[in-house]
């Protein structure tokens, strides 16, 4: 079984830094209230594209990009720390999206026309790419998706449907996992949403996520925008980081889901006294926090582990995001619990925290994906 | 190279120099787990007393101490270095026990010159083993509710009374008690922290047969027992405060004994698991079964990762703070979590008490099983933790 190496958990004055001014930011301009709005039909994108562009002005989509494309070279603790805050208010702007989903790829991957053409961009917040990855039917089982490419004059062409793809409607390009007909293995390609036999529909998910169904239909893909022909490496090196990105996300929604709650255990009275005065809600709120504190162990070691021990890495990403899966819904669903009728209600925030666990404990490795990989990496 | 890593490589020679090959590999270390020494223990192997004796040589033994108590002056991250060395060898602590764990610190805290000097550097060389008499019938989570007493006669208090749960009282030759020394307004108040040598005239000791079939758990009668005064630590009457801190150090150590064995869990169980289920040769067949265990080895990683942050953050001169606070709850439901899928990988081969027909690892891992009940009761159970976690790290209101 694997070894652990030495993980440095704590963030430095930087590190802390960058967290506490995403988490200003989000808490004066991205309330968790606003997605009543951006979940409308009328609203085309579901985030705010100047507050995006506010987020790429301060650096945040720069962060994992290297230098030599314009980025600022950092590692995905730094990332995962403004993750952390935005997840506190559910900020659905596409970071995650474009500066993991997008960006990891294109960066690992064998094209480095591709990352000219793309990385300064995502780095700068003008361009947005996404990962397209889900699939009717697909469950975990990520290898094996049934779009496909086949070789074509000087490239290929690509057919196929994905679902469920983040941010969609505002996607310049996707990077999209299929079938090579030619080496019968997963491949990874870049596809330009202007493209001609490339239809997007939105999709209206529990979380109020803007995501899309995405139609390809014969869609020309020239040789360098092949990421890769044998991409399952790429592919887990991928779903890896990203799992950690979202880990982040759900460790800050399962904080602030369980302060509102604590804070309302203090406020709300019954019997004439206040319901957070009862054992039995205060020794499941105990309960809460210490796995609450694991789960912020695991995500932290992760992001430390990307960034000092890639040896140790992929274990400790499922790690991370098998506890964000059960650590999240289970905070999400004592908040509405403890929070009795109220907490049913569309008026009252914390549902939009539940609706959001769930939704994020079945995107990039559900609990049981991630249980059955860390049983491989540790032999057994 | 850094301070701190010339005093690893130093240590890394002294371990290479001394430290006996028979040991080596042999045990994962805690502050429970190695040789907890006294006057009343049986015969051992003679390298436990070598390796106890180079290091209180060099004041290993209890590192962080200050030299004139037999220790070594070592800061905690110092301390961290040599036993993360002592692990990489499998060599175990070479002294353990209450002493080394609770008294010892406590003493450091609140004790005298007098008591520093007469107790630390016995317990740092495992002479004198110390058990705890804080638990009596009627006090239990409720401990300030003590009513063993001592009456103030001169120079020495006379003891009359009785302690239970008493763990290895039949083996220790000093114990440190609760005693009401008055009756106030609160019972927090009145208590007196006092030290007492098991060998004195009314000390009397009866064994309890635990559910798992040992019995290291006594119950200890006072009977006109005469302690000089000068044996309270702190103030008299205001026992609560130093017992109090007694009880941290207890929690942590419960809390970080069970974590010092990173991965442990998960490698006992896939072990059961090859021999008692079906393995293919690369992975378990039962993947209901894979399941439980991944996420039990999950669970024990992150929390072995949970120890490392609250050691770092402490490292880094901040406040060890709320984290803490969580070690004992998670620890000991966690090892109990290990047991009971032990138990339900084993099936039937696990309900042997003495052979024929089954395994010996099997029938000492039933034991250990009943045994991991008592984890979440000792030491403060998970409900008083929880009752703690809950006011003080969250803040909620005491119930009317
Ligand atoms: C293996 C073992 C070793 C021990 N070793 C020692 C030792 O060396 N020295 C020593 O002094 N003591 C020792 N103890 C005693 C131990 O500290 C006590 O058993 C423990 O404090 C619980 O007290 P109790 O047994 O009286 O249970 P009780 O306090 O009667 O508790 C019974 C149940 O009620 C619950 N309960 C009590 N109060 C509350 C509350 N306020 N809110 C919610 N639930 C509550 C408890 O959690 C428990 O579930 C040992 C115990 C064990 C099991």
């Amino acid at each position: 079984m694997a070894e652990r190496p030495h993980l440095n958990l704590i963030a430095n004055a930087e590190q802390k830094m960058l967290a506490e001014t995403a988490r200003k930011l989000v808490e004066e301009k991205a309330p968790v209230e606003r997605l009543r709005e951006l979940r409308k039909p009328e609203h085309p994108k579901g985030f705010s594209r100047s507050l995006y562009s506010e987020m790429a002005e301060l650096g945040w989509t720069a962060l994992l990009i290297p230098e030599a494309y314009d980025g600022l070279g950092l590692g995905l603790f730094d990332l995962v720390g403004v993750l952390e805050s935005l997840g506190r208010e559910l900020a659905p702007e596409p970071l995650l999206t474009s500066a993991l989903l997008g960006a990891y790829p294109i960066l690992e991957g064998e094209s480095e026309a591709l990352r000219q053409r793309f990385l300064p961009g995502i780095a700068s917040g003008d361009a947005i790419v996404t990962l397209a990855y889900e699939e009717e039917g697909l469950r975990d089982y990520y290898e094996r998706p049934s779009a496909s490419i086949t070789a074509y004059n000087a490239g290929y062409v690509l057919n196929g449907t994905k679902i469920q793809v983040a941010d969609a409607l505002v996607a310049d390009a996707f990077v999209v996992t299929c079938r090579s007909a030619a080496t019968d293995s997963l491949a990874m390609v870049l596809v330009e949403a202007n493209s001609d036999g490339v239809s997007i529909e939105r999709q209206y998910r529990v979380d109020s996520r803007v995501v899309g169904i995405v139609r390809f239909e014969n869609v020309d893909v020239a040789e360098d925008e092949v990421l890769s022909l044998e991409a399952v490496p790429l592919f887990n090196k991928t779903l890896n980081r990203a799992a950690v990105g979202l880990s982040a996300e759900m460790l800050g929604a399962a904080e602030k889901a369980f302060e509102d709650t604590i804070a309302y255990l203090k406020e709300r009275v019954q019997f004439d006294v206040p319901i957070g005065s009862f054992q039995a809600l205060q020794h499941r709120a105990a309960t809460l926090y210490c796995e609450l504190e694991l789960l912020r162990s695991s995500v932290y070691a992760a992001a430390a582990a990307a960034d000092q021990a890639e040896e140790a890495f992929p274990r400790l990403a499922a790690l991370a995001k098998a506890r964000a899966n059960e650590t999240f819904l289970h905070v999400a669903k004592e908040a509405i619990q403890m929070h009795g009728g109220i907490g049913m209600t569309d008026e009252c925030d914390i549902g939009f925290y539940l609706k959001r666990a769930q939704a994020a404990a079945w995107s990039l490795g559900n609990t049981s994906y991630h249980r059955r990989r860390w049983a491989e990496l540790n032999g057994y | 190279m850094s301070e701190l890593e010339s005093f690893r490589m130093e240590v890394r020679e002294f371990l290479e120099a001394n430290a006996p090959r028979s040991l080596r590999g042999t045990s994962p270390s805690g502050p429970f787990d190695g040789y907890w020494g006294g006057k009343k223990h049986p015969p051992v192997d003679p390298d436990v007393l070598k390796w106890r004796d180079v290091c209180y040589e060099r004041g290993f033994t209890a590192p962080t101490w200050p030299k004139e108590y037999g220790g070594a002056g070592l800061s905690r991250k110092h301390a961290a270095v040599l036993y993360e060395e002592m692990r990489a060898l499998g060599l175990p602590r070479p002294v353990v026990g209450f002493g080394f764990a609770m008294i010892g610190p406590t003493l450091l805290e609140f004790g005298n010159e007098e008591q520093k000097h007469e107790h630390l550097p016995k317990i740092a060389r495992g002479e004198i083993r110390w058990c705890q008499g804080y638990s009596e019938p009627n006090a239990g989570s409720d401990l300030a509710n003590v009513q063993m007493k001592a009456e103030r006669d001169g120079d020495e208090f006379i003891v009359n009374g009785q302690k239970t749960w008493t763990s290895h009282a039949d083996k220790s030759d000093w114990i440190f008690c609760l005693v009401r020394t008055s009756q106030e307004d609160r019972k927090q108040r009145g208590i007196t922290f006092l030290l007492v040598d098991m060998e004195s005239e009314g000390v009397s000791v009866r064994n309890i047969d635990l559910i798992s079939g040992s019995s290291p758990f006594c119950e200890t009668f006072f009977e006109n027992v005469r302690v000089p005064v000068r044996n309270v630590v702190g103030q008299i009457g205001d026992g609560w405060t130093v017992g109090k801190a007694l009880l941290q150090h207890e929690r942590s150590n419960i809390g970080s004994s069970i974590g010092r064995q990173p991965g442990s869990g998960q490698r006992e169980l896939v072990e059961k698991a090859r021999h008692h289920l079906y393995w293919d040769g690369k992975r378990l067949e039962d993947a209901v079964m894979r399941e439980k265990i991944a996420a039990l080895g999950m669970e024990e990683e992150a929390f072995q990762l949970t120890l490392d942050r609250v050691a770092q953050k402490a490292q880094a001169g901040g406040n060890p703070g709320a984290e803490s606070s969580i070690l004992k709850v998670v620890a000991t439901e966690l090892k109990q979590a290990r047991y009971e899928l032990g138990q339900e990988i084993a099936g039937a081969a696990g309900l042997g008490w003495t052979g024929p027909g089954f395994s010996e690892s099997d029938l000492e891992f039933t034991r250990e099983w009943l045994r991991s009940r008592a984890n979440t009761i000792e030491g403060g159970s998970s409900e008083i933790q929880r009752n703690i976690i809950a006011k003080r790290v969250l803040g909620l209101p005491d119930a009317k």
